[in-house]
């Protein structure tokens, strides 16, 4: 056991510091705070200067363009990024499409979809909820009916992360409908400009929009683009679910969100001290980072274990539990160290050079992400999901 | 001991809930946010004409001769249909302090026109660096002319844009958090020198930051004598908690019975969510927390007559609880209703966020939880 980076590690840690420092478009880090859904073009123009460099996937197998960074230097790399706050890589290509494409796909699909994956010329969406198939997924019911060298897909998918940008979907459709449910389904990938595709926008609680419900009628996608057998997509599927919960701890991001609340409360004065000071936030405060602590560490001992050649098991939904709570508790105590200025509405305010009294970009934005985090006990397998999982698969209940 | 209502308590309670079914469905709320003014005029009449208005005041003024209890029954049915009209800024919180402190010429001229609902009010008495604490005050009231001059700012100030006049409290003497030196000023919301940034508020209410340039108020504008401001507001913010209390109450049952019909018939795995027993026990846990928060608002109801100590303990006992159950049965409701939660077009996320907005308000968890602890310190 040993904690220390070694001298080369260190050196590459300043080596990607500094690549950001001097590649990070000036415009994104420009941006206000409140204005919190960032467009398509601004988040592929970061993904498409790492992919430059070499950069944008360092998981990835050697030859699809990844690195062979060891755990320690990735550990390092995806640390520098949430402390500097960059905004994040849409992971539905990058983390979920491409490892099924390069682990179960044939060569076409790997030559075709991966560099374009790799360099931002797609974008990705997951179409695997359905309206009555969230938990139990396996419950899906959009239909892929075979019609020569094509299926004909009929159904609608919900919940679908940023498919408004989306050029390509991978989905889970019912190509057998007498085979037990886990037993039918097939793993598809969608041109969204095929016709029949049409996507309605779902606007959360905070007023974003960032899921969409999208109708599939008669939908006409090449056979070539299924991956692997037919009727066997669910075990590819769950592959990816694995890749899905593991980075999902978010330990560096939680711990850029902290040093921001740390400021917030810092800023806020109360009783004519900072807020950081009084004893009873400072207690909730000092408590959320322990919790943190302890995320990072078994975040880590997961990390080793990866490196040892394990898989990730079932512990990973300790990582997706314990994380998103945290994440959520951060909110939670921004918007307590926000107070009163918590309940302005500023959306579609034009704030510039104009710091009325106390309301700022900076506070403005704090409702809305706390409300907005609710979502993440929800989806990737609900929170509640992940405790079923480990009560069976790990304590074996 | 008797927690029964009167026949009179009954009767309001039931045309309080005939209006909000039948006058403010969740559509009809979706309409009215989403209109240029954000509340409705139609609605505020209508509750005028039943009497809401007037309901805690005495009838020499044109009220009904009720008290915290009526109140507190509006507050409850208002926050089953989150109503955004303002009740508690208008009737509960300025209709109040002029009821607990004001001279009979302000009682006769203030009372009816809020009764008939003519009026509206808000309480301007938050600032920028105060927090939750009502003495830090650095808004300036200074002498001048036959009255005073005022400057200074205030912070989310709800229900302002909306209204016609403001209740401004002010320094008339003392340092920044001084308890001593406080005094409340009616003052025409339009008067020379004040000027308001309006903007919505988070759970569809509007509010707004207002600032105070040499602004003029008349002797006659003092409410409850110069220096003596703080003790009033103090109790009249009580009594809107009281009323608040009631409404967090309402959204609560409301989340509640959302949950539990949800379980009930949404299907996952081939059977009713509700048949989950983990979901049960959160289900149950949301339940006894709506009990005893329902407790809570009918014990501060009781006890805001018995003594400035014994008020202020009960009055930050309840907005603790009301505090700590309302983010819970809000984040509850959400994460049980899956994905269906986090949508804007399902009611379920509108109370929670009322919910949320009712914690900072008036001092949240913590402030309360500080205030009844130093309020029994002082008691022994
Ligand atoms: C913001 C957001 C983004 C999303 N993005 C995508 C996306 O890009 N692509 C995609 O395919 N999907 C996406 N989802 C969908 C997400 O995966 C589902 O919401 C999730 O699987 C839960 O399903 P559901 O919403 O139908 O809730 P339900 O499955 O109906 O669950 C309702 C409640 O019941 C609980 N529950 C269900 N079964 C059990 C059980 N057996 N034991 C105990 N409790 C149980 C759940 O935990 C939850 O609390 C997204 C969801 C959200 C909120």
């Amino acid at each position: 056991m040993d904690l220390k980076f070694t001298p080369e590690e260190i050196a590459f840690q300043h080596e990607v510091r500094s690549f950001i420092a001097e590649n990070y478009p000036a415009e994104l880090r420009a941006r206000r705070k409140l204005e919190r859904e960032f467009d398509k073009r601004e988040y592929l123009s970061w993904h498409r200067i790492l992919a430059q460099k070499g950069w944008v996937a360092p998981s990835w197998p050697r030859e699809h363009g990844g690195t062979d960074w060891t755990p320690a230097k990735k550990y390092i790399f995806s640390n520098e990024l949430a402390l500097a706050g960059t905004i994040p890589l849409i992971g539905f290509g990058l983390n979920l499409a491409a490892p099924v494409i390069w682990t179960y796909g044939n060569q076409a699909q790997k030559d075709y979809f991966l560099p374009r994956i790799y360099n931002g010329v797609d974008w990705w969406c997951q179409g695997y909820s359905e309206p009555g198939a969230g938990s139990d997924l396996a419950g899906l019911r959009t239909r892929a009916v075979r019609d020569g060298d094509h299926y004909v897909i009929n159904g609608s998918k919900t919940w679908t992360t940023l498919a408004q940008h989306a050029d390509m979907m991978f989905c889970l459709v019912r190509t057998d409908a007498d085979a037990k449910p886990q037993a039918g389904i097939s793993f598809l990938l969608v041109d969204m400009k095929t016709p029949g595709i049409s996507v309605r926008p779902i606007i959360t609680l905070d007023g974003g929009h960032e899921v969409n419900e999208i109708f599939l009628e008669d939908v006409r996608t090449p056979v070539a683009n299924r991956i692997g057998n037919e009727n066997e997509g669910w075990t590819y599927a769950k592959v990816l679910l694995g890749h899905e919960r593991s980075g999902i701890a978010g330990v560096a991001r939680s711990k850029q969100q902290i040093a921001r609340l740390k400021k917030i409360a810092s800023d806020t004065q109360e009783e004519g001290r900072p807020l950081l000071l009084d004893p009873d936030f400072a207690h909730r405060l000092a408590a959320l980072e322990v919790e943190l602590l302890a995320l990072e560490f078994t975040d880590l001992r997961t990390l080793a274990a990866l490196n040892a050649g394990q898989s990730p098991g079932a512990e990973s939904s300790i990582l997706k539990i314990k994380g998103t709570e945290i994440q959520q508790r951060i909110t939670e105590l921004m918007l307590e160290a926000a107070g009163i200025y918590g309940a302005p509405d500023l959306r579609g305010m034009n704030l510039d050079g104009d710091n009325f009294m106390g309301i700022s970009a900076e506070l403005g934005g704090i409702a809305p992400d706390y409300l907005n985090m609710r979502k993440s006990s929800i989806y990737g397998g609900s929170n509640e999901i992940q405790r079923n999982i480990i009560a069976k698969a790990v304590l074996g209940l | 001991m008797d927690f029964s209502f009167t026949e009179e308590q009954v009767l309001l309670r039931n045309s309080v809930q005939r209006y909000i079914q039948d006058k403010y469905s969740f559509e009809a709320r979706k309409t009215i946010l989403a209109s240029e003014a954000g509340w409705s005029r139609d609605n505020w009449r209508a509750f005028a004409e039943l009497g809401l208005l007037a309901a805690p005041f005495a009838e020499e003024y044109g009220g009904f001769g009720g008290g915290a209890l009526e109140a507190m029954i509006i507050m409850e049915e208002f926050g089953k249909g989150l109503v955004v009209e303002p009740y508690l800024q208008t009737v509960v919180l300025c209709g109040g302090l002029i009821n607990l402190a004001g001279s009979a010429a302000q009682k006769s001229e203030y009372l009816p026109k809020i009764a008939s609902g003519e009026l509206i009010m808000a309480l301007a008495h938050a600032e920028p660096q105060g927090r939750f604490n009502l003495a830090d005050i650095l808004t300036r009231a200074e002498k001048g002319g036959d009255g005073f001059v005022l400057n200074g700012a205030k912070a989310v100030v709800t229900a302002a844009p909306w209204a016609g006049k403001l209740i401004i409290p002010a320094r008339t003497s003392g340092a920044q958090r001084d308890r001593r030196g406080v005094t409340l000023f009616i003052v025409d919301k339009n008067a020379p020198g004040i000027s308001c940034r309006d903007y919505p508020t988070i759970d569809g209410q509007r509010a707004s930051e207002i600032s105070f340039e040499n602004v003029k108020a008349g002797g006659n504008a003092v409410l409850g004598g110069v220096g003596a401001g703080l003790a009033i507001l103090e109790e009249a913010v009580d009594r809107a908690i009281a009323a608040q209390c009631a409404e967090a109450v309402g959204c609560m049952r409301v989340l509640t019975d959302a949950t539990v019909e949800y379980c009930k018939t949404r299907k996952q795995f081939g059977q009713p969510i509700g048949k989950f027993q983990v979901l049960q026990h959160r289900m149950v846990d949301m339940f006894m927390e709506c009990e005893q928060s329902l407790s809570m608002t009918y014990m501060v109801n009781l006890k805001l007559d018995e003594g400035e100590a014994e008020r202020i303990r009960a009055a930050s006992a309840a907005k603790a609880q009301i505090g700590k159950a309302g983010r819970f049965v809000g984040q509850q409701a959400i994460q049980l209703h899956g994905g269906m939660g986090m949508t804007d077009e399902l009611n379920v996320g509108h109370y929670f966020k009322r919910l949320t907005m009712i914690d900072a308000q008036f001092g949240n968890v913590d402030y309360h939880l500080k205030r009844f602890a130093a309020a029994g310190q002082t008691d022994r």
